[in-house]
């Protein structure tokens, strides 16, 4: 599997993820910077949490403008498999590679711990090692994960299946009590409708080593190596 | 020209911050507060001196980058340098 990890000024997981895709597959992936015109032909680009641009405007919209950023999304559209976690959610939406907007919390906290999540996708590129209805401890960490969307808009996606995650409880019950952020129907990550597109708002490289504490986030990562061997 | 840019969170977008200032100034005394929708404002000095020509380009700047409208609206006033 050949992977890019862009780097925007601000991100901070490049590096986490870099190391757990490095573990996982032998291979360091590819570091891209921001200003570089094109991503390096690769199977699977990634876009790493942090705080690009110090969130400056809004979280993701500075970045999205990056110039790497119209080859990403010309990728994506191509059917290369984009991953964004946390800010790369955000930088996902604002750039309208996934619809809604991640909002500030609900509850106007900055939110850094681990949290349940129900897998409601697993026959994904990015799901299949786990199963449908798995409960997962993936941490996050983040001040804007509110994700909105309007009715409409959340209805096409219901209907389309395109979440792939959401927050939930110990026993993978979904809820208002076990909805961290405030988020629409709970929604943690969201697929494009090829599929080949992820936002999360969690953080599975953070958990993706026994050293650290768990390693339900791992299997994202597998499920990739699967695909692309 | 000088552009000044409002930007708000569109009707039944829920608006925590706005809440949260409600509470506050309801904290300090300030008993008459119904709800509070807070939002931006941005200024801009443009080397454009034609108003349809500034008003179609600050159109596009809060349509591409200043305004995410899928919660937020926009508005901008023109005035002459």
């Amino acid at each position: 599997m050949r992977a890019s990890v862009v780097v925007f000024p601000g991100s901070n997981c490049d590096r986490d993820v870099a190391v757990s895709l490095e573990k996982l597959t032998g291979h360091k992936p590819a570091m891209v910077w921001h200003g570089e015109p094109q991503v390096p032909d690769s199977d699977l680009i990634v876009l790493p949490g942090g705080f690009s641009y110090g969130d400056y405007l809004r979280s993701g919209a500075m970045a999205a403008h990056s110039p790497i950023m119209a080859d990403v999304v010309a990728k994506a559209r191509k059917g290369i498999a984009v991953l964004g976690i946390c800010n790369g959610f955000q930088v996902l939406t604002e750039s309208g590679l996934l619809p809604g907007v991640l909002m500030r919390n609900a509850s106007l906290k900055f939110i850094c711990r681990d949290v349940w999540l129900r897998v409601e996708r697993a026959d994904t590129i990015f799901t299949k090692g786990y199963a449908k209805g798995d409960v997962i401890r993936v941490p996050i960490a983040h001040h804007d994960g509110n994700y909105y969307a309007d009715d409409e808009t959340l209805d096409a996606l219901e209907g389309e299946g395109r979440v792939a995650l959401r927050y939930c409880d110990a026993a993978g019950e979904v809820s208002d009590e076990a909805n961290p952020n405030g988020s629409r129907a709970s929604i943690a990550g969201l697929l494009d409708e090829s599929g080949r597109v992820l936002g999360l708002m969690p953080h599975p490289e953070r958990l993706a080593d026994a050293a650290l504490g768990g390693t339900d986030g791992a299997s994202l990562f597998a499920s990739l190596l699967e695909t692309f061997h | 020209m000088k552009a000044r840019i409002k930007i708000t969170l569109k009707n039944g977008v829920l608006d925590p911050q706005g809440k949260a200032i409600a509470n506050a100034l309801g904290a300090l005394g300030f008993g008459g507060v119904e709800a509070v929708r807070q939002g931006k404002y941005i200024e801009l000095e443009l080397a454009e001196s034609d108003p349809a020509r500034a008003e179609a380009e600050v159109k596009a700047m809060c349509e591409q980058l200043l305004a995410n409208t899928v919660i937020e609206n926009y508005q901008f006033e023109l005035e002459p340098a």
